[in-house]
């Protein structure tokens, strides 16, 4: 029974995120059309792109190792699902959470990147693996000052690691955003959210117009397909993760709901509107801004918090 | 049925592919993007991998050069996909036809390849964006019947 209810949690959190997915894909690509006095794309657009390419051709480059190019994306979507149902559970029942989670959230959400290279490298594409390399190092630079701004979340809900124990405890005391050392750690969080859901001033990786796509360039029908699906599940489950830590989670009321909402939606606003007014860095300049210019905006964040502010 | 052919209609990827073009076709090609035409509204974008499209846009005469390399993208594209042949040049080599490098006209070199090609004819040097949208729409048509 209580592995019942635990796949049950799984699948209603991959088909809820994956709704809440398309939808701020759609809405990204919507405020995208409006910034550039463009109509954009019917609602249901991101559904048809998907459903499309599941009924198209997979193609197999003659120079990929099948196994690797084709179950990345698969576990790509299936750790993301994973992180938003732990997510979701935390935010609608704070009692469910156990120690550490915070910690595995976090493992978990560093595997869709993980699989990106891992599939990327198994293509055997030149341009492939130019993108693989430079998700390494995207990675190498973003974790850092991620974890300094969740750890900002954790101090101020009183030192604890449990993303159910943060929430009540910083809706009782005061949310961590509305302080010197929130607000600091909210803008560490949101450019490394970017980084991580491979927007504009850091989707190196990808580089459409450089590389081809980068990691993606082999992939075609139902993989690709696969791919769109992880990160629109991402993208519905960055905010969650910053909400949860920073921002005093869900308080389950009219208003609470509401107010949730309202939060959600502001993040992906930002993270659009981040994308449309930047040109795309080099790797080395990201690893520079995240190493030498977030990274320490997110200690003197933990510094400020641990000292109270 | 009806769900895959209504989804590919909504959902048609573009990729880009110059064979010899003076890059007049490949302006008009770009200002589908633009706020005047968006032909973002039909979900259609520019895409930067042959694996990802649907639509193989070719413009230009296919030189020689560009012949065998046109086939190969031709054949690196996820099926069921459609060729719109964008200009004079695409369409049957233009003024340029008896010239000492031109390979086979464009519908020639993909019938090569896969004879059951869908290839979409747009005339005019260069021709319209709202031709190319017109071309698109008969597109929709035909993918009605596949």
């Amino acid at each position: 029974m209580k592995f019942l209810a635990i796949i049950g949690t799984y699948v209603a959190a991959g088909v809820g995120s994956l709704a809440i997915g398309m939808a701020a894909k759609w809405y990204d690509r919507k405020v995208t059309a409006m910034v550039q006095y463009r109509k954009g794309p019917p609602w249901y657009q991101p559904v048809a792109d998907v459903l499309k390419l599941f009924y198209k051709e997979t193609l197999m480059p003659s120079t990929a190792r099948g196994t690797g190019f084709l179950i990345a994306p698969a576990v790509g979507l299936a750790a993301a699902v994973l992180a938003a149902a732990m997510l979701w559970a935390a935010l609608l029942n704070p009692g469910v959470s156990f120690v550490g989670d915070l910690i595995v959230v976090v493992y978990l959400l560093v595997i869709p990147p993980l699989m990106t290279i891992l599939g990327a490298s198994a293509s055997g594409n030149p341009h492939a693996s130019l993108g693989a390399s430079r998700e390494m190092k995207l990675i190498l630079s973003y974790e850092l000052p991620l974890f300094l701004a969740l750890l900002v979340g954790v101090i101020h809900g009183g030192w604890k690691l449990g993303l159910g124990d943060m929430a009540t405890a910083q809706q009782a005391a005061g949310t961590a955003l509305y302080s010197l050392s929130g607000i600091l750690a909210m803008i560490v969080a949101i450019l490394a959210m970017q980084a991580k859901l491979g927007q504009v001033p850091f989707d190196q990786a990808e580089a459409e117009c450089e590389i081809m796509s980068g990691v993606y360039v082999e992939y075609s029908g139902p993989p690709l397909a696969l791919i769109l699906m992880g990160r629109a599940v991402l993208m519905a489950t960055l905010p969650l993760l910053l909400i949860v830590t920073l921002w005093g989670g869900l308080e389950p009321t009219g208003l609470g709901w509401l107010a949730f909402v309202g939060k959600f939606v502001l993040l992906l606003t930002l993270v659009t509107l981040i994308r449309n007014t930047n040109p795309r860095l080099r790797i080395d300049q990201t690893v520079k801004f995240f190493w030498w210019g977030l990274a320490p905006l997110g200690v003197l964040a933990v510094v400020l918090a641990a000292a109270g502010w | 049925m009806g769900l895959k052919n209504w989804a590919l209609r909504k959902s048609l990827w573009v990729y880009h592919a110059n064979t010899g073009a003076c890059n007049n076709c490949d302006i008009e090609v770009l200002d589908l993007l633009t706020p005047r035409f968006d032909v973002e509204r039909f979900g259609m974008l520019l895409v930067g991998s042959p694996r990802h499209a649907d639509v193989l846009a070719v413009t230009g005469v296919c030189t020689r050069q560009a012949q065998p390399r046109l086939q190969e993208c031709y054949r690196q594209m996820a099926k069921p996909c459609i060729v719109l042949a964008i200009g004079s040049c695409a369409n049957g080599q233009g003024i340029f036809a008896p010239a000492y490098h031109m390979g086979t006209p464009v519908d020639e070199t993909i019938r090569a390849v896969d004879p059951n090609a869908i290839i979409m004819y747009v005339p005019g040097c260069p021709p319209k964006p709202e031709a190319m949208i017109a071309a698109v729409a008969k597109a929709w048509e035909l993918i009605k019947t596949l």
